[in-house]
């Protein structure tokens, strides 16, 4: 008899989800309570996921199903980022009218896809994850299907999104073949020494974890799904995917092909410096937000991978460190855009933050913290996750690594220097409106509180995340 | 110790700076009172920290040690007699730059002063932090609200000046990152006091030296790495520039003396050649390119690089006479250097031009003035009586112990500093007035007299009476030299 009470949390968001849907179908206008209910049903969840003790480590379902701190953590970040963006974009869904039930329920679903996938031991499971997570963003990222941006970006998500998983899947079926498993606890144990088609398979799983944190070179997607999806999902799609593909990633690269190191150890670095560079010289020229945005998230996600590369624990610590500051970073940076409403229009291009800090001093304040952070500004916490980065970078005397890496950080500052200067030094516009969601409110001022100081006791976090060991 | 008295001096202008930022009145001179009374109370708390320093040990004294990252990191700060000296000048500093703000300043004094504030906390936190990570998190926190100085509240040319002097800084100290996490890796700590003790391994140094040096020979502004302070100083307001000049330039002068020397002595010994080098360069180079300025702002900023380049070269000596005479000059400069900056404010407020060709003939309109930008001008020219004399005597004596050819050509460089002096003295305050917007002129109000005369007082009481401050750093830069020679011979011998 399995013991059900590890996965309550995944258990009960399916059975909600199935609730709300058919809530959502024989209530009529019940969009509204959708939202609600569905804000409640993930907080719901994350009181379940502490149901037990949180440092236990059990498998389920013959191996296939792992609770660790690793996942538990993971789930946790998903969860309560899950819950911040619904509430930033409360107000936001209703004014361009994408309120529909569908909507929370597709990111409750998306949140779920997650959750097994970060729990997965098992290619099979793992990929039934993935995909119900990628289904679910397709749907989302062409939610605003009048717009033409969005339905265009929700296509080319999903054209590319496939291709990158038919990759993936190939990939897996080279591993069970030359391992004989696809579980990752035998896969482990049968594979001693690399041989050309383990080396292929591990690639194009490789490729297919990459196209879905958008690592250089499979990164083409982001900037068009990210300006084209409504803000709310593009909120979203910053965040929580990233969490999730980074877990899987640590997950895979860790346990079933920790012996064959050397093989993809090269790989993950070239991913790393390729996606610094390209993320810190693409986003000089852009004009749209989103779109800069997407370009810093690619250059961030080449930081997390710098400490997966390492192959140490200290690495993977300060990737889960670096992703976790990231998700504040983030979740301030969208708080903040989603705050540029006039007459009930949104404005995401630069030039639209022209001299905001004459009229919304506070505003500009935590754009400033969250620039300077998202920079790696001392003492803001953008700081301390590159700094752990690096520190695990450079134990294993990675010194290349690690030098491309901070020069590429001057690289990326010139940008977040560039939005600073046009909030804070030009000449202004005409104000925005003040009356936001107190949702959006509570969003902004937590995650600029923990970013600016961060710095006042920066152990907490390493604290927590040191329990995460997984060699 | 138990009051941790440090530690004050870092928070009160935060503290300061934040019931400021949300404090709901729109008075600016109340707002101003308060930006006083905080810093005022902490340059007298600087003094009291002045007062109970033991001038007889080298030893750090006022040690707090907080864990900070738990195993990893801790939160130390201290002083001996090399650091204490820039604390005092950095409290001092500040209170007359907030005295200073006026009009000029019209919009957002609120967050002016905000910044000024944070501004000092940092400075004040990098001269007594005793840890590596912490010293740079002060140092690079410095870059943001110095930012913000020059691109709101500079020039014309704010935006350019303000991003030249962010990526050059940044640039310069990625580097020294990479160097800090490396000592961690190879000795398992950052911890200052305790790297002093063991030494860090001679084959590293010299990379190490490289590292740490690019991040202070930008900040210093040593050749050819000094082009963003010129623009930087020329742009930003007139606080902003004092700021600048007089405290943070220091911070890389401390760096040399603190980290380079006192860590990386092999290496430091290796680079002496290169240093003297960059040195001379930096002292007769920007000497000349000073003559030649037609910018009030622009020839002062020249000439700090020039001054500034007496110091390294003194300290690179490492003699007791260059070392206390670049600590000596490093003071005396940022008296000097503050006080001509406010001096060239002055004038900018009045009829809004730093070009020299428009002035000329002043010392009838405005005559106090004249007297007392005299005094500035022979500070900076080094004249005896003068806190600037000393300085560069102990340096120029301490580079003839160690090469004669080195010291000679560093004195060419007294006599280019009092050529582009004198000149700019003879430009604007003698000769006959040419423009006539002058003749309406005010001279100094109180307010002005009382700011440019508490800089003029200590120029000409450190100018006769050196002892306060040779006293203080003594002690600790002889046990400096002491361990740097130590480590020289200790590496000889294992050497052979």
């Amino acid at each position: 008899m399995i013991n059900l009470n590890f996965i309550y949390s995944e258990l009960f968001l399916a059975l909600s989800i199935m609730t709300l849907l058919i809530v959502g179908v024989f209530k009529k206008n019940s969009s509204i309570l959708i939202y609600n209910l569905s804000i409640i049903s993930l907080l719901i969840c994350l009181a379940l996921i502490f149901n037990f003790p949180i440092n236990e480590n059990v498998e389920l379902f013959k191996n296939s199903y792992k609770i660790d701190y690793l996942s538990s953590f993971t789930k946790i970040l998903l969860i309560s980022s899950g819950v911040f963006v619904l509430f930033l974009s409360n107000k936001y869904v209703q004014i361009i009218d994408i309120n529909k039930i569908e909507y929370p329920i597709l990111v409750l679903s998306s949140i779920l896809g997650m959750m097994v996938m970060v729990s997965s031991n098992d290619l099979i499971l793992f990929y039934i994850g993935l995909e119900l997570q990628s289904l679910s963003l397709y749907v989302l990222a062409s939610f605003n299907r009048d717009n033409l941006l969005s339905s265009e970006s929700g296509l080319k998500y999903f054209v590319l999104s496939a291709l990158s998983s038919g990759l993936l899947l190939y990939g897996c079926s080279l591993i069970y073949g030359f391992s004989g498993s696809t579980n990752f606890f035998i896969i482990a144990n049968n594979l001693t020494e690399s041989s050309y088609g383990l080396t292929f398979g591990i690639v194009f799983i490789l490729v297919g974890l990459a196209f879905k944190i958008s690592a250089v070179p499979f990164h083409m997607w982001a900037p068009d799904v990210y300006q084209g999806s409504p803000t709310s999902v593009t909120a979203f799609f910053a965040i929580l995917p990233k969490i999730a593909a980074l877990t899987i990633f640590i997950r895979v690269l860790y346990v079933p092909f920790f012996n064959l190191i050397n093989d993809w150890q090269m790989i993950i670095i070239f991913l790393s410096i390729a996606s610094m560079l390209f993320g810190s010289i693409a986003a000089i020229g852009q004009s749209n937000l989103k779109r800069l945005i997407a370009y810093s998230s690619i250059g961030h996600m080449g930081y997390a991978l710098a400490g997966l590369s390492t192959g140490t624990n200290q690495g993977i610590q300060s990737s889960i460190t670096y992703i976790t500051i990231y998700l504040f970073m983030n979740l301030a940076f969208f708080a903040s855009i989603l705050m540029l409403r006039r007459d009930d229009k949104y404005f995401e291009n630069i030039e639209d933050l022209s001299g905001l800090s004459k009229h919304h001093p506070v505003l500009s304040f935590s754009f400033l913290i969250v620039l300077f952070s998202l920079a790696g500004i001392p003492p803001l916490a953008g700081f301390f996750a590159k700094f752990y980065i690096f520190t695990a970078v450079l134990e294993e005397s990675m010194y290349f690594l690690a030098i491309v890496g901070l020069l590429s950080t001057v690289i990326a500052a010139y940008y977040y220097l560039r939005l600073i200067k046009i909030i804070y030094f030009d000449s202004e516009k005409e104000k925005y409106e003040t009356n936001h969601n107190i949702g959006l409110k509570m969003s902004l001022l937590i995650s600029t509180i923990f970013i600016l100081f961060y710095f006042i006791y920066p152990s907490w976090l390493t604290e927590i995340i040191q329990n995460i060991i997984i060699i | 110790m138990d009051f941790p008295i440090l530690s004050s001096l870092i928070l009160l202008p935060i503290l300061g700076a934040i019931f400021i930022f949300f404090s709901k009145s729109n008075n600016n001179l109340t707002i101003k009172y308060l930006a006083l009374f905080v810093s005022f109370a902490n340059f007298i708390l600087s003094l009291y920290l002045w007062y109970l320093f033991d001038t007889t040990t080298s030893e750090f004294q006022f040690l707090e040690e907080r864990s900070w990252i738990k195993g990893f990191i801790n939160y130390k700060v201290g002083v001996d007699g090399i650091s204490i000296l820039f604390i005092i000048l950095t409290t001092f500093i500040t209170p007359l730059c907030v005295v200073s703000v006026n009009d000029t300043i019209k919009n957002r004094l609120k967050d002016f002063l905000v910044a000024i504030l944070i501004m000092e906390s940092l400075m004040i936190g990098v001269f007594c932090s005793l840890d590596l990570v912490v010293f740079y998190l002060f140092f690079e926190g410095g870059l943001i609200p110095m930012f913000l100085i020059i691109g709101i509240w500079g020039g014309e040319k704010r935006v350019y000046s303000a991003f030249k002097f962010f990526l050059y800084t940044l640039l310069g100290s990625v580097l020294m990152l990479v160097a800090i996490i490396s000592i961690y890796w190879m000795t398992g700590t950052t911890d200052v006091t305790y790297l002093y003790n063991i030494g860090i391994d001679a084959k590293y140094q010299n990379l190490l030296w490289l590292a740490f040096f690019s991040s202070f020979a930008v900040k210093t502004p040593m050749w050819p790495v000094h082009t963003w302070l010129p623009d930087a100083h020329v742009e930003a307001p007139t606080a902003g520039s004092v700021l600048l000049a007089a405290i943070l330039l220091k911070m890389a002068g401390y760096g040399f003396i603190r980290f380079s020397i006192g860590l990386f002595p092999i290496a430091s010994e290796y680079f002496v050649p290169l240093v003297y080098f960059l040195s001379l360069v930096a002292i007769i180079y920007t000497s000349l390119v000073a003559l030649m300025q037609e910018d009030m702002k622009k020839l002062i900023a020249y000439s700090s690089v020039a001054h500034m380049g007496f110091v390294t070269l003194g300290i690179f000596t490492i003699t007791q006479q260059g070392l206390e005479g670049s600590i000596y000059q490093m003071i005396s400069h940022g008296l000097v250097s503050a006080a001509l900056f406010l001096s060239v404010g002055v004038l900018y407020e009045r009829i809004h031009t730093r070009l020299i060709n428009n002035y000329g003939g002043l010392v009838s309109i405005m005559p106090k003035y004249a007297i007392i930008f005299m005094i500035f001008t022979l500070g900076a020219v080094g004249l005896p009586g003068t806190s600037g004399f000393v300085g560069e005597f102990l340096i120029l004596m301490g580079a003839f112990k160690k090469s004669f050819l080195v010291a000679t050509i560093a004195s060419l460089g007294v006599i280019l500093a009092a050529a582009y002096m004198l000149w700019l003295y003879k430009r604007i305050i003698f000769g006959i007035v040419i423009n006539e917007k002058l003749n309406k002129l005010k001279d100094l109000s109180k307010t002005e007299l009382f700011i440019l005369s508490s800089l003029a007082f200590p120029i000409i009481f450190f100018g006769f009476y050196p002892e306060p401050i040779l006293n203080t750093t003594e002690v600790s830069i002889k046990y400096l030299i002491e361990m740097y020679n130590n480590n020289i011979n200790l590496n000889l011998i294992e050497n052979k």
